[in-house]
């Protein structure tokens, strides 16, 4: 197939992709929200850990707000999932099956929407913290950066939610996953940074747990200028999750249209 | 009791125990339901006492017990109050199915379901708060309070997990399907992370200072914590809330009640 044909296929998917998304106020609405809820709970909840000596900011909002960015990505694993879902369980896929499509194409096209949805929850967590008085060290420079990695890492996470799709052929079996990705979140250096966890098996998981070095990434650019290993770590382990859900996905896909 | 009294709260008992025992088998009998309701209660546990330890080392943290009794309060109320939330999911979900519509044609005393559905709730708030309790005393929770201080402790929770189960309760007959979901557990989310969650009341400032002082959750959560280290504050408070809001609600469900009969 020439190139313009593979260019066409991912145009027209993601094109649909996109439109899904934005036609979905359910999924956009509770990515955005859920969020900034917390963010608005946590922050004033937890400003007294700027109390403890060595935490690296006075800004508890600014602390937090590189949370936002892991959640929303969260939210990408479940909706880019659970839409992969509707589309096997509806017989879509099936009829994609009968056409020329490559899987790449699919895959590809399908990640638009969380490409879509990644640009517009690093817009408004950006701007509403901002706008709440979080701090920007690197200014406009710095923002442009979080919201290429906040994109990133929601595109790289979508990939999990086609996998877990593919494998399942569930919605319901994708959202149960949740609770699972939550945990990686909740246990890492969420709340706190590493070296003011005081209970040492927590310490010792959210030092080995990846999304506890994205966070990092995020606030280094927020309040500790520019910090070439983090950002490099950072987008690494974007790329590498990009990387394996992509070849996890298209493995999976393999299997569904042999099944099919 | 006369005899037509009698039957009344035979019949009520009847369909009050069948509906519980349904509920109660099919939380147990399937994971997708079980595991959640066990598993995320430990996991906010985990991660707020484990993680959020150092809290406890913040100018003015004053608790006796220390931060795991400190948190560990707070996860048994929330999952008291997730307990009543998910159950009303089960009553969403016997509406979506069409399965009320014969509970609502079987029953003698229509309020019998209500209650049984109540009873699971608690049936499956009393698994959740036994692996809680046995995971926070292995984790090295200390425990200041005595019998009745933890009695007392323990009747809160069950207060707030009936008021949840009765709210969720109501939405589900009115809406009669799960997609009202959020609109259950949304609310019960809000008013449970607008208390101070992480450092008491004193040490709160700004506008979550001012929605936590007048949040009534604020008053259970400060009973809660007096009852586990020994030292009782705001008893009364925190149980004339407690009442009313099973209260409360009960008047909200019997309307959605009535609202679901009238929707046959």
């Amino acid at each position: 197939m020439s190139r313009d044909g593979l260019r066409t296929q991912v145009g027209q998917l993601a094109r649909r992709s996109v439109l899904r998304t934005l036609r979905q106020p359910a999924q956009i609405v509770p990515a955005l929200v859920f969020p900034l809820f917390l963010l608005a709970v946590n922050s004033g909840g937890l400003k007294q850990a700027t109390n403890l000596p060595g935490f690296p900011t006075d800004s508890y909002l600014t602390f937090a707000l590189a949370v936002p960015f892991m959640q929303g990505a969260l939210f990408s694993v479940m909706n880019t999932g659970t839409d992969l879902a509707r589309d096997i369980e509806t017989g879509f896929l099936n009829r994609l099956a009968l056409t020329p499509l490559r899987g790449a194409a699919l895959l590809s096209g399908l990640l638009a929407g969380a490409v879509v949805l990644g640009l517009v929850q690093a817009a408004t967590y950006l701007t509403v913290g901002l706008v709440a008085g979080a701090e920007l060290v690197t200014g406009a420079p710095g923002a442009l950066v979080i919201v290429v990695l906040s994109v990133s890492i929601t595109v790289a996470f979508g990939t999990i939610g086609l996998f877990a799709a593919l494998r399942t052929g569930s919605g319901e079996a994708v959202q149960s996953l949740f609770p699972v990705f939550f945990v990686f979140l909740f246990i890492s250096a969420m709340a706190l940074p590493l070296d003011l966890i005081q209970t040492d098996w927590f310490r010792k998981i959210a030092s080995a747990n990846p999304v506890t070095y994205l966070l990092e990434a995020f606030r280094s650019l927020l309040f500790e200028g520019w910090e070439p290993a983090k950002l490099a770590l950072g987008f690494g382990i974007a790329a590498a999750v990009l990387t394996l859900g992509m070849l996890a996905a298209s493995s999976a896909l393999k299997t569904r249209l042999v099944r099919t | 009791m006369s005899a037509p009294a009698e039957a009344r709260v035979a019949s009520f008992r009847s369909v009050a125990l069948a509906v519980a025992w349904r509920s109660v088998h099919n939380f147990l009998s399937n994971p997708a339901f079980l595991v959640p309701a066990v598993i995320f209660p430990l996991f906010f546990f985990t991660a707020f006492a484990g993680g959020l330890s150092a809290m406890s080392n913040a100018p003015g943290f004053d608790f006796p017990s220390g931060y795991t009794a400190f948190q560990f309060v707070f996860v048994l109320l929330q999952s008291a109050a997730f307990g009543g939330v998910f159950t009303g999911f089960a009553v969403a979900r016997d509406f979506e199915i069409g399965f009320a519509k014969r509970y609502l044609l079987a029953a003698g005393r229509r309020g019998g379901i209500v209650a049984g559905y109540a009873l699971a709730a608690l049936v499956r708030a009393l698994i959740t708060w036994m692996i809680l309790t046995a995971v926070a005393l292995i984790a090295g929770m200390e425990v200041g309070g005595a019998g009745v201080e933890l009695f007392g402790l323990y009747g809160l929770a069950v207060l707030v997990n009936l008021a949840a189960m009765l709210w969720a309760a109501g939405v589900a007959m009115r809406v009669r399907s799960i997609q009202g979901g959020p609109l259950m557990q949304f609310p019960v989310f809000l008013i449970l992370f607008l208390a101070p969650v992480y450092v008491p009341l004193s040490l709160l400032s700004g506008w979550i200072h001012a929605v936590a002082s007048v949040n009534p959750v604020t008053a259970l959560l400060e009973a809660g914590r007096g009852f586990i280290s020994g030292e009782p504050v705001v008893v009364a408070l925190a149980f004339a809330v407690a009442v009313a809001l099973p209260v409360l609600f009960g008047l909200w469900a019997r309307g959605g009640l009535r609202r679901a009969e009238a929707a046959g």
